[in-house]
């Protein structure tokens, strides 16, 4: 049903020109860290854990364009085999949270009810916590590692896809497309997740792309406390870590994966911007 | 069609819809299409319960169109909706609404969603909000084809695309892949008509279908409704507070104030010689376009409040022509001429006031009896 109708005369496509440039240069910049994370190989001839003693703490040259660490590790190849680990946090710290959090805050916002204060209550009862404590304290727990992170950061990061759903729910099911849906004599399930649903996904997909760049600063601040990736796991907020010794003698083990870190940041801020631009409903 | 209500009350309730619309269609034109009778509808406010309907009684026979008339909060749109059982707690509803001998307001949901858009469709009043915005038109009138008349590929597309035809959208092949938006706002009421009648219904419920759109618009959508309503033989309850509306597009009028019916009549009949004190106030406060200019003769006050109705007639506290008569128990709708039903106690005076062909609204009041 959703495919395009046969016969039809060619679709007016979005040319890439008509983009808005933040999403394009943000998709760009995915499109490279896609790239570096799925064939780190092509870039780098060094492995990232594999130490060379004959290089230890050596600046940047050509031969090691960002320098090596105290065990002679090429930082180069680190920063971008790390790319793959925290590309890896960012989808599995919001990829939960976005389903799950969405699904219920559509059925909540529909259904209301027993169900809408259920799980209200049950969010009240994990806001009531900062988030970083919560996260902490839930890691804490389970043991250390990034597979514990997910499930920390997933049991808490539901809720605000929750409240964004519901809330835009809510307000779309008085729309009178929902209305005249429920007239057609469309089910309930066909009516909340064909008609109101994709009118009331945006601000949820909005969010997910500012918190894809929060779950990798999240996941490199567990991996700096040292409570996420494990050494030698080549990931950002770990070498950021290891990098805080040398600061004064060799700034360059740290500052590498922050700038990688940064530009991480800033790409999926600007795909989330340029698709809050795209998605707002134009009339 | 009494036979057939209490036979939908009893025995296997599976399939009795199907069944009982092949009989209604069979019946001779007398049978009604649809009964209503004694229909409330409260709603529980902070400030108590309003009541927004009634006790509404009314028949609509098959191939007919009903105007429902009235103010702003007369319960026109609360009674077309409680019609399919739209309402959600803690909004009540009592009554029976019988279509095809079935009471609608006791079916259970499964069944009432086989009723809903495949017997009855409904339009809104804003074609801007009431299409959805993320799907295309063409996928819009396939997802009812397919709900209702399951019908898919090519067969859908191609009643799909007829359908668009049928309400006079150009070139609907390439139509069918539009946004809601990039429609106009009279084209998108057409694209609401024809989602709406993807499933051939028997009775369609308009819910202002006019009142968002410009005067020439105005009249090629009311025009489109009664071809339609020719070439699909359905009926149709036009729900609006313009009474031009009324006169061109309808055969019948009820005329609603404070959650009850005040006037039923044939649209001539109506409009010829009101006998309710209402209606008589509703055509004299009609702007003419042809006469002199003068100021206009609204009807003094506004509509009650539902939730602390005055007791007697609704409107007296607002009525020209009140007496002490009017003021104990409510005035029932009752026969005042064959087809002619009116709740307004003086409906024999307000006759002979249309007889005499006097301007209503210059006779004196004391015309009648003393004001109180």
């Amino acid at each position: 049903m959703t495919t395009a109708l046969p016969s039809s005369p060619a679709r007016v496509r979005p040319k890439w020109r008509s983009l808005k440039p933040t999403l394009l240069i943000g998709t760009v910049l995915l499109l490279i860290l896609l790239l570096a994370a799925l064939f780190p190989q092509l870039f780098t001839p060094y492995s990232p854990t594999d130490f060379d003693y004959t290089a230890i703490l050596s600046s940047p040259n050509l031969k090691h364009p960002f320098g090596t660490d105290n065990f002679g590790r090429d930082i180069f190849s680190r920063v971008i085999f790390g790319t793959r680990i925290d590309l890896q946090i960012a989808v599995f710290t919001t990829a939960f949270p976005f389903v799950f959090g969405t699904l219920l805050g559509a059925l909540s916002g529909f259904q209301g009810r027993w169900l809408d204060a259920l799980v209200g209550r049950v969010a009240d009862l994990v806001v009531v916590f900062p988030f970083l404590v919560l996260v902490i304290a839930i890691v804490a727990v389970l043991g250390p590692g990034l597979n514990n992170m997910f499930l920390a950061v997933s049991a808490v990061g539901w809720v605000s896809y929750w409240r964004l759903t519901r809330g835009e729910v809510l307000a779309q099911k008085k729309a009178e497309y929902a209305q005249a849906a429920q007239v057609l004599g469309y089910s309930p399930a066909r009516v909340l997740l064909r008609h109101i649903l994709p009118n009331a996904v945006t601000p949820a997909v909005v969010y997910l792309m500012t918190d894809m760049s929060l779950g990798i600063l999240l996941g490199a601040s567990l991996g700096y406390l040292g409570l996420g990736a494990q050494p030698p796991t080549p990931e950002w907020g770990v070498m950021v870590a290891d990098g805080k010794n040398f600061m004064v003698t060799a700034w360059w083990i740290g500052t590498f994966p922050g700038l990688a870190l940064t530009l991480a940041g800033v790409t999926f801020s600007l795909i989330g911007d340029g698709l809050a631009d795209a998605l707002r409903p134009k009339s | 069609m009494t036979s057939n209500v209490s036979a939908g009350r009893t025995g296997n309730p599976t399939s009795r819809v199907e069944e009982n619309v092949q009989n209604s269609s069979a019946t001779p034109q007398t049978a009604p299409l649809l009964s209503v009778r004694d229909l409330k509808v409260q709603i529980p406010t902070p400030g108590g319960t309003l009541e927004a309907v009634r006790g509404v009684n009314f028949d609509l026979n098959p191939g007919e169109v009903l105007g429902l008339v009235g103010e702003s909060g007369s319960g026109k749109s609360v009674t077309l909706r409680a019609l399919l059982k739209l309402h959600r707690a803690p909004i009540r509803v009592s009554g029976e609404v019988y279509y095809g001998g079935e009471n609608l307001l006791t079916l259970p949901e499964n069944r009432l969603r086989s009723v809903r858009g495949g017997q009855i469709s409904m339009i809104f009043q804003e074609p801007m909000t009431a299409l959805n915005p993320v799907l295309t038109v063409g996928q819009q009138i396939l997802e009812n084809l397919l709900e209702h008349k399951h019908l898919r590929g090519k067969a859908a597309l191609e009643r799909a695309s007829e359908l668009l035809d049928l309400t006079g959208i150009p070139s609907p092949r390439a139509r069918l892949n539009d946004y809601p938006h990039q429609f106009s706002g009279g084209m998108r009421q057409r694209a609401m008509i024809a989602i709406a009648l993807a499933s051939e219904p028997k009775l369609l419920l308009a819910d202002e279908p006019t009142t968002a759109l410009d005067v020439t618009i105005q009249d090629q959508i009311l025009r489109l409704l009664l071809r339609l309503r020719d070439t699909l033989s359905m009926s149709v309850i036009l729900v609006t507070h313009d009474l031009g509306v009324v006169a061109q597009a309808c055969d019948r009028v009820a005329v609603m104030y404070g959650g009850r019916l005040m006037e039923t009549a044939g649209v001539n009949a109506l409009f010829g010689g009101p006998r309710h004190a209402y209606t008589v106030g509703l055509l004299s406060s009609l702007p003419d376009v042809g006469a002199h200019r003068q100021p206009l003769r609204p009807i003094p006050g506004g509509p009650p409040d539902l939730r602390n109705l005055p007791a007697g007639c609704a409107f007296a506290p607002r009525c020209t022509y009140v007496t002490g008569a009017c003021l104990g128990v409510e005035p029932p709708l009752q026969s005042v001429e064959p087809g002619h039903d009116s709740a307004c106690i003086h409906h024999d005076q307000l006759g002979q006031l249309n007889s005499s062909h006097l301007p209503s609204s210059t006779l004196p009041s004391s015309a009648l009896e003393g004001p109180l």
